[in-house]
């Protein structure tokens, strides 16, 4: 394995954070006309895997990045295509593992170690930084062609006709997803309608869900688990009864309105958990037998109905964020109305259960 | 592939034909397929599935096509109400 020292503008290798280690994905180097370029490996190590589960969980994402700059693939010619991509190693290790067998260009762009969408919203993965990095890496000294392939979900940030006029690199926008790259090429650059729409499917906002929004609830299970074992200890501050019905609540509004999310009926998101918010509340309201209303409960089964609906509705609402298809128009509107609503219950239904536990003095 | 929708008439999505010149571009980077060319001039589908991303807007290279383009996020606008800030972006 010919590894070196050095990185590609010939300074010594940057520690790569948390990983204590040099780029272990790069296989050799080859020489161009604008000096010495890394080969990356195509296939994705053990630790490259660990590195993607950690970063999903959220541990240590914010420094999981590589060096900017232009990197080969296979036999990389000067007539073969030029990849762009983003510096957070997530997005570069989806790529490069999409073109074994591929002799190609990346160019890495440096978008602070920012996911290709997120940084072209920015404005980090822009035109900016393009033409600078296409003119910083001597890429027109490497290859003979004039054309780069831009993700497409990267054109939010990139002006196409802009970056032409600067660099006399024509844009090519490439496939959605790093997947459809092989099929992109073969075709000619020529991208299929099915390549270029964003998906939204029950299995993509379950790994979502799974993955990502539940990532602090985390703390949930530690509450939870804190004041079973106190139970277990016999100390009852917080009793389950007490406690499950927010943590459903909690659960409703985060995990269950995204899985189920285009079957529940209504548009907007906050509407959505709180209709699964209701429902919830009025098992809750069964299930502690405060069914029916009497003058001695009414104020608990009450606050069930303002309170958990609110909170199932309010993380629902923060979906919208990793939904694939809401504006901030949207959105904007949504919250018009919703956060009033969410404000004004959950302060009635807090008033009610002081009332409730005053009473019960 | 079902489509999902958010809410209706709410997108800052302009368009003026006048402008365009067919290249095709917005039909292009939009992923939600918004626009589609048609008759030598790009044709709008469902303005209702526009998600404001801003890329048909910013790559139009006769600015045809005008969006406000943000974050479709209830956090990243709750944050920037609470921080004052003017556009919300995820932070």
């Amino acid at each position: 394995m010919a590894e070196t020292n050095m990185d590609q503008r010939g300074l010594p290798k940057r520690d790569e954070g948390r990983d204590g280690n040099a780029e272990y994905w790069i296989l050799r180097r080859i020489q161009t006309a604008a000096g010495s370029i890394p080969v990356v490996r195509t296939e994705l190590s053990g630790k490259d895997i660990l590195g993607k589960v950690k970063a999903r969980f959220g541990i240590g994402r914010m420094s999981y990045h590589i060096t900017p700059g232009l990197y080969a693939v296979g036999n990389a010619r000067p007539n073969s295509p030029v990849l762009v991509s983003a510096n957070y190693k997530l997005s570069f290790d989806s790529l490069r593992r999409e073109l074994s067998g591929l002799d190609a260009w990346i160019l890495v762009l440096d978008t602070k170690g920012i996911n290709v969408w997120c940084a072209a919203g920015k404005g980090t993965f822009g035109t900016e930084e393009l033409v600078h990095r296409i003119k910083d890496s001597g890429l027109d000294r490497v290859v003979s062609h004039r054309v780069i392939i831009l993700p497409q979900l990267g054109a939010p940030g990139v002006a196409a006709h802009e970056v032409t006029r600067r660099t006399h690199f024509k844009i090519a926008y490439g496939p959605v997803r790093a997947a459809d790259i092989k099929s992109f090429l073969a075709a000619g650059m020529k991208a299929t309608p099915e390549m270029r729409s964003v998906r939204f499917n029950l299995k993509d906002r379950f790994v979502l869900t799974a993955l990502e929004v539940t990532n602090p609830f985390k703390y949930l299970v530690i509450i939870t688990a804190f004041f079973w074992v106190l139970g277990l200890l016999g100390l009852h501050i917080l009793s389950w009864k007490a406690w499950y019905p927010y943590l459903g609540a909690i659960l409703i509004g985060g995990f269950l309105v995204p899985v189920l999310l285009p079957w529940i009926p209504g548009r907007p998101f906050a509407w959505k958990g709180w209709l699964l918010g209701l429902a919830w509340a009025a098992l809750v309201d069964i299930g502690q037998g405060l069914l029916p209303l009497t003058a001695a409960s009414w104020e608990r089964a009450v606050a069930n109905v303002l309170l958990l609906p609110a909170i199932s509705a309010f993380l629902a609402m923060g979906f919208t964020g990793s939904s694939t298809y809401t504006s901030l128009s949207g959105v904007l509107k949504e919250m018009r109305y919703a956060v009033p609503a969410i404000l004004v219950s959950s302060f009635l239904g807090i008033a009610l259960l002081a009332i409730a536990l005053f009473q019960g003095l | 592939m079902k489509v999902h929708r958010h809410l209706r008439n709410v997108t800052t999505l302009a368009y003026d034909p006048d402008r365009c010149s067919g290249c095709g571009i917005c039909a292009e980077v939009c992923p939600h397929a918004v626009f589609e060319i048609g008759d030598s001039k790009a044709r709008i589908t469902d303005r209702d599935l526009c998600m404001e991303c801003g890329a048909c807007a910013r790559n139009c290279p006769f600015a045809a096509i005008s969006v406000r383009a943000g974050v479709g996020c209830a956090w990243a606008i709750l944050l920037s109400e609470l921080k004052g800030r003017e556009a919300p972006s995820c932070d």
